[in-house]
C-alpha cells in the first residue's frame, strides 16, 4: 500500500503524541493539548473566516465551570460532565455570536470582549463557582463506567483521542462545502453577498462551532486538573489564545497547535520568574507580528508544500 | 410599458448626512439590453449601484426588480431575485482557486452550503461546469492558481465567470475596463457583448469607446441628477452633457 507524504507525517506526528507521555510529564503535556484545541477552534474563526473574537475565554472557562459542576456536585459521568459543558458554551456561542456577528473589525472584538466581561463577573458572582475558590477536587470518574480517568495514562489517551478528533472536525469544517464558503466571506464578503450568500448565517454557524468546541477544550482541562477556576473565563486566556494562534500560524491545519505549545512551555519554564513571562510573552508576540506575519507554521509552509505535506 | 422594463427606479435618493449623493433619480432598464450609467467622479454612479442592489437604502424612492419593490430587501436576496452585481475593485476569493472561486457560486443554488460535516470532495460535481464557464472567459490555463494571482484583466474575467455561474437574468458591473490595457479591455468588451445575449446589463464605465461600442442606452449623470438619456449618438451629441461632462472638449 502507498501512504502519501500527507499521511505519514500525520502518522508521525501521533506517534509522537502516542509516546511522548512516557518521555514527558503527561499533565503537562494534557495542558498543551487543552490549550491546541481551544486554540484551533479559535482559529476556525480567526483564520478561516477573518473574525477576530476577544472572548473565547468565556466558552473556554464556563465550560470548565459547568462540567466541574456537573461532576462533582451531581457526580455525573465524565462524558455527559463534558457533554453539559460543551453544550453550556454551544449556548452561549448562539447568543454572543448572534450579537457580535452584526459587526466587523474591531467592533466585533469589542462586543466579544464586553460579553466576555459580563461572563467573567457571572463566574466571579454566582454562587456555584465558588468565585476565587474555583470549583476544586472534582473527581475524573469513570469514562464509560469502565477507564478510570486517575490513571495518568489512560486520561492522557483521553485527552489525546478528544484532541485528535476535535482537530479532525475542525480539519473537516475547514475542508467542505460551508467551509468553502467560510473561506469566500474571509476573502471577499461583499462579493459573498453578491453571489447571494446570507453571510450572517454563515458566521453564525462558524462562530457556534468555534465556541462549542472551545467548551470541549475547556471542559476536558476541567478534568485533567480536577479544577475550574476564574483563570480560565478571566480576558487573559482570550488573549492568550489569539497569542498562541498568530504566534503558530493562523488559518494552517497544525499551527494553533503549535503555538499552544509554545506557549505553555514558555510558562512552565519560566514559572519561577513570575510576572517575567507576560514581559517575554509580550516580547515574543511583537516580535512574531513584526517579524513572522504567518507564524512560525504560516512561514515553514511553503517549504512543506514542496514535498507534498499541507501543515 | 411596464414589462419591457426590467429595472425601475423612482425619485431614488440618497442623501449622506447634508450631502445628496443620488438625487429624485428615475432609471429604466430594458430587458436584455446593455445600458451605460455615466458621469464625471462624485455624479452618483457607484451610489447608484449600491441602492439599486441593497447594499444602501435610498433616503428616499423606490426600487422595482420585474414589477417587484425591492427597495427594503438585504442585498443577498437582491441576489437571489437574479440580480447579481460587480464591485469596482476586482471581486475574486483571492485565496481560492480559479476553479474554487466558480465553485463556490455554482454550490449556493444546490443547498450543499451549510454541511460542514462532508468533504468538499461532494463539490467536484460542479467542476466540469465550473471549468467550462473558465473555458469561456479565456481562463482554462488557469484554473488551478489562487485568484489573487492572476493578473488585473483575468481576475475580471474570472469574476464574469463567477457571475456567469449564477445564470443571473441582470448583471450589474461596475467600472469593468477600470485600470485594463488596450487588449484586455477589447476582450472584455467580447466577453460583455457574448454575455448579454439574453441577459440585461447595466454598467458604470468611464470608457467612452467602450460605452459607445456596446450600450444601447446611455443614462448621464451629474450631480447626482440625471442630466440626459438616450442612445450614444444622441447623448453625445446633446449639448448640455458635452458641457458639463466632456468639457466642451469632445470632438
Amino acid at each position: 500500500m502507498q501512504l502519501s507524504r500527507q499521511t505519514l507525517f500525520t502518522l508521525a506526528l501521533l506517534l509522537i503524541g502516542l509516546v511522548l507521555p512516557h518521555f514527558v510529564y503527561p499533565v503537562f503535556l494534557m495542558k498543551g493539548l487543552c490549550f491546541a484545541l481551544f486554540a484551533s477552534a479559535f482559529d476556525l474563526l480567526l483564520g478561516h473566516v477573518g473574525l477576530l473574537s476577544f472572548g473565547h475565554a468565556m466558552f473556554f472557562g464556563f465550560a470548565g465551570y459547568v462540567t466541574a459542576h456537573a461532576a462533582r456536585e451531581w457526580a455525573l459521568s465524565p462524558e455527559l460532565s463534558i457533554l453539559l459543558g460543551v453544550l453550556t458554551a454551544t449556548l452561549l456561542g448562539l447568543v454572543t455570536g448572534w450579537l457580535a456577528i452584526r459587526r466587523q473589525g474591531i467592533y466585533f472584538a469589542m462586543v466579544t470582549l464586553a460579553l466576555a466581561q459580563m461572563m467573567y463577573f457571572v463566574a466571579v458572582e454566582a454562587p456555584f463557582t465558588h468565585g476565587e475558590d474555583g470549583i476544586q477536587g472534582v473527581p475524573r470518574g469513570l469514562l464509560f463506567g469502565l477507564i478510570p480517568l486517575n490513571d495518568p495514562l489512560a486520561i492522557y489517551y483521553t485527552v489525546l483521542a478528544i484532541f485528535v478528533l476535535g482537530l479532525a472536525l475542525i480539519h473537516r469544517v475547514v475542508q467542505s462545502p460551508f467551509g468553502q464558503v467560510l473561506k469566500a466571506i474571509r476573502d471577499n464578503e461583499p462579493r459573498a453577498i453578491s453571489l447571494g450568500y446570507r453571510v450572517d448565517q454563515y458566521k453564525l454557524l462558524a462562530f457556534v462551532l468555534s465556541a462549542g468546541i472551545s467548551g470541549l477544550a475547556g471542559s476536558v482541562k476541567a478534568l485533567v486538573f480536577q479544577l475550574a477556576s476564574l483563570t480560565d473565563v478571566h480576558w487573559h486566556a482570550s488573549g492568550e489564545v489569539v497569542l498562541m494562534t498568530l504566534l503558530g500560524g493562523g488559518g494552517t491545519l497544525f499551527g494553533p497547535t503549535l503555538g499552544a505549545f509554545v506557549v505553555v512551555i514558555i510558562q512552565n519554564s519560566l514559572a519561577e520568574a513570575g510576572s517575567w513571562v507576560t514581559i517575554i510573552q509580550g516580547a515574543i508576540f511583537v516580535l512574531c507580528v513584526l517579524a513572522f506575519r504567518r507564524g512560525i507554521v504560516g512561514t515553514l509552509s511553503p517549504w512543506f508544500a514542496k514535498i507534498g505535506i499541507k501543515v | 410599458m411596464a414589462e419591457d422594463s426590467i429595472i425601475e427606479t423612482r425619485d431614488l435618493t440618497k442623501e449622506f448626512s447634508g450631502f445628496t449623493a443620488v438625487s429624485g433619480v428615475n432609471l429604466r432598464i430594458r430587458r436584455n439590453t446593455i445600458h451605460a450609467l455615466i458621469g464625471p467622479n462624485g455624479a452618483g454612479k457607484t451610489t447608484c449601484f449600491n441602492l439599486i442592489t441593497g447594499f444602501l437604502r435610498p433616503t428616499r424612492g423606490q426600487v422595482l426588480y420585474d414589477g417587484r419593490d425591492i427597495t427594503a430587501l438585504p442585498p443577498a436576496e437582491v441576489a437571489r431575485l437574479g440580480m447579481v452585481r460587480s464591485f469596482q475593485i476586482s471581486a475574486v476569493f483571492g485565496k481560492l482557486s480559479v476553479l474554487d472561486n466558480v465553485i463556490v457560486a455554482l454550490q449556493r443554488k444546490h443547498g450543499l452550503s451549510f454541511q460542514f460535516w462532508r468533504p468538499s470532495s461532494v463539490l467536484n460535481v460542479f467542476i466540469a461546469q465550473a471549468q467550462s464557464l473558465i473555458d469561456d472567459v479565456g481562463l482554462s490555463d488557469y484554473a488551478g492558481i489562487p485568484a489573487g494571482e492572476l493578473s488585473y484583466g483575468r481576475k475580471r474575467a474570472l469574476e464574469i465567470a463567477t457571475t456567469l455561474a449564477l445564470d443571473p437574468p441582470m448583471i450589474l458591473l461596475d467600472e469593468p475596463m477600470a485600470g485594463m490595457g488596450a487588449e484586455d479591455t477589447s476582450k472584455i468588451t467580447d466577453l460583455i457583448r457574448t454575455v448579454a445575449k439574453n441577459r440585461t446589463i447595466l454598467m458604470v464605465e468611464h470608457n467612452l469607446s467602450v460605452v459607445a461600442d456596446l450600450s444601447d442606452t446611455i443614462t448621464v449623470l451629474e450631480g447626482g441628477q440625471v442630466l440626459a438619456e438616450g442612445p450614444y449618438d444622441q447623448v453625445s451629441t446633446n449639448p448640455a452633457v458635452i458641457d458639463a461632462y466632456m468639457g466642451g472638449a469632445h470632438g
